[in-house]
């Protein structure tokens, strides 16, 4: 029975990370100089009303118990209202997070499609020049400022060369036009039959994935170099070489087929580290997502809405990072 | 004179690089002398190294470098493209751009700093405490550290300065609460390497409490490592700081801090582009820095990260 035994060991420590999220995010809220009581019920409430919104909100009991109940109020779906658009936090969460799904999804393709044949390309050119530029190109993504990156962006490509819209998911005229069926606009527009809607919004989408996506494309990058250099010190690439194989066949197919489980996992993280990093982008992109609605939230000082989104980001990062490892127990079988 | 200073530096050389030091202290200088021979030959560590230690110059002199006054405002010379005058140009109240960013070098600088003092210390603590006793203060120890590295750190940061309120200070809290796990993991490694080895059990047997043991010989072991890291890490320090800084949450007006700049010149971007563009490009100079110096300290310090 050791897979049973090792599927509750990793189901056990998935639920402690997940208490291990909550009580963080219940800290932060006790933290905070805002008192709740107030507002809930305004600064002009009298003491007998503040004392009876207290006992309801459960602030008179000790610290312990309130995170219990925090825990019950959250596993039912309970976020608490968002004080700012006084919706249930979780419908609003809800309504936001396809549009950053939609960019960080986009985003982590093209970081794949860039950063794999890079990173091959750079274990096969060890040493020289190629893997210098690739290993100094994956620097100098990891050390540019990603909003400032969107600004110059959009000031050299929309507004000097006029190659990309501006920031937004579709044009102005477009808001609005399609039912949002998945929250997706690309797809709701297919949906719909809607294809000049669909170009828009794909046009939209092209600067801020990129943008994104090139922060993914230097680690995953360097992380197929890493497994690239393995595979092509071992013995069966010579014998492969030795039978005759074209240099592409055994690179590409021999080599690249037995770190596919290994650049997967790496994938699926870069994929949760996107969806974190998508705020700043969101931000400057004007891009209506999760990150833009934590942003907008926390300068209004709505720690309901912030905390909300903190637990959902920190709850699909989570449920990313632990995928990401059972697909390396499912494929690879020296892990089984 | 030429022949005398040519055979005095030979002298040098062969002192250090002798194979039969005479002291421990010959020894320290000559390992380290082997390590900047190694690490000087990487032409864009070096360069890393420059930008770092033009960053501490700058900061340093901030007052006699910088042209103009920092705050000095001058309604007449808003938005001023870059001239003679005022080299990167004005921003939105006149103010020189090029003598704020100088001066900004002393926040970013005061962020690496504190960061680099408290969150790889953290972690080295409880990483060799962690590995040096093993059982279950181990156990705790890591699982804490494993939940801790599965969260989401930028968010959490955000969080964490919403709620203690905006400022350098508590951006800076954030980001080294949000950081120490890493370091944990690597000093546990690493005292997991040495813990069983024959020069520790001598110092048990001779009579030397644990808590020597883990200071006085665990330690010193880990801080190669960390210090790599450490560096590595200080690019993504600045970045956290600086996207702090643009969402309004790090720095405040009218501090000169670099992403709080950049927020600034972002209404002016698609005209005046020269008020975002600055500070955005200090940002980069500086975290590039640090991840080639980082990049070039792992090759000497720590050959196996490869």
């Amino acid at each position: 029975m050791p897979t049973l035994k090792r599927g509750l060991t990793l189901l056990v420590t998935v639920a402690a990370t997940l208490l291990g999220l909550l009580l963080v995010t219940f800290l932060i809220g006790r933290v905070v100089p805002i008192d709740p009581v107030l507002s809930a019920l305004g600064d002009r409430a009298n003491a007998e009303s503040y004392a009876q919104m207290r006992t309801q909100l459960g602030l008179d009991l000790p610290l312990w118990q309130q995170f219990l109940r925090y825990v019950g109020d959250v596993l039912q779906g309970d976020l608490g209202t968002s004080v700012l658009t006084s919706r249930p936090v979780l419908e609003d969460v809800l309504r936001v997070f396809p549009a950053t799904l939609e960019l960080a999804t986009v985003a982590v393709v093209l970081g794949a499609l860039l950063g794999v044949p890079a990173g091959v390309f750079a274990a096969t050119h060890r040493g020289r020049w190629p893997d210098h530029a690739i290993r100094l190109l994956g620097l100098i993504g990891h050390s540019v400022p990603i909003f400032w990156l969107g600004l110059m962006a959009l000031l050299l490509f929309y507004a000097k060369l006029d190659w990309a819209p501006g920031p937004g998911r579709v044009d102005v005229f477009y808001e609005g036009m399609v039912d949002p069926v998945t929250g997706i606009v690309t797809v709701d527009a297919l949906l719909a039959g809607e294809t000049e809607i669909f170009w828009n919004a794909v046009q939209h989408l092209v600067l801020p994935s990129a943008i994104l996506g090139l922060y993914s494309v230097a680690y995953i990058a360097r992380m197929t170099r890493g497994f690239m250099l393995d595979q092509l010190r071992q013995e069966y690439i010579t014998t492969a070489r030795v039978k005759g194989l074209s240099e592409t066949r055994v690179v590409w197919r021999h080599a690249l087929g037995n770190i596919a489980v290994p650049l997967i996992t790496v994938i699926a993280l870069s994929y949760a580290s996107l969806l974190e990093g998508s705020v700043l982008t969101e931000t400057v992109f004007a891009w209506p997502g999760l990150g833009l609605y934590i942003t907008n939230s926390l300068l209004s000082a709505d720690m309901n809405a912030v905390l909300g989104g903190t637990l959902v980001v920190g709850a699909v990062f989570i449920a990313l990072n632990l995928l990401s490892d059972l697909l390396y127990r499912l494929l690879d079988p020296r892990a089984r | 004179m030429t022949a005398r200073t040519d055979t005095q530096s030979a002298g040098w050389r062969e002192w250090l690089t002798t194979d039969t030091p005479q002291s421990r202290a010959q020894a320290r200088l000559g390992r380290a002398w082997a390590g900047w021979t190694a690490f000087r030959r990487n032409r864009l560590a070096v360069a890393g190294l420059l930008i770092v230690l033009a960053l501490v110059v700058v900061a340093a002199l901030a007052p006699v470098l910088a042209p103009h006054h920092p705050y000095a405002q001058d309604l007449n010379n808003r938005l001023m493209p870059p001239s003679a005058v005022h080299w990167l140009g004005t921003d939105a109240f006149g103010r020189d751009i090029l003598s704020r960013l100088i001066h900004g070098a002393r926040l970013t600088l005061m962020i690496v700093t504190l960061v680099a003092a408290t969150a790889p210390l953290a972690g080295l603590v409880i990483g060799t405490v962690a590995g040096y006793f093993g059982g279950w203060v181990d156990t705790v120890l890591m699982r804490i550290t494993d939940i801790a590295l599965a969260f989401p750190k930028l968010i959490l940061a955000l969080a964490f300065v919403a709620a203690l309120g905006p400022g350098i200070e508590n951006a800076v809290i954030a980001i080294a609460i949000t950081s120490w796990p890493p370091y944990a993991r690597i000093a546990r490694a690493e005292t997991l390497t040495v813990r069983r080895a024959d020069f520790i059990s001598a110092a048990r047997l001779q009579g030397a409490s644990s808590l020597r043991i883990i200071l006085g010989h665990i330690m010193p072991l880990c801080v190669a490592s960390l210090i790599v890291r450490t560096t590595l890490d200080m690019a993504g320090v600045i970045l956290t700081a600086a996207g702090l800084g643009f969402l309004g949450l790090g720095a405040q007006p009218p501090l000169p801090e670099w992403g709080a700049m950049i927020a600034s010149g972002r209404q002016y971007v698609l005209e005046q582009w020269w008020v975002a563009a600055m500070p955005g490009l200090a940002i980069f100079i500086v975290s590039l820095g640090f991840n080639l110096l980082g990049d070039g300290l792992r090759d000497v310090l720590d050959p196996k990260g490869d």
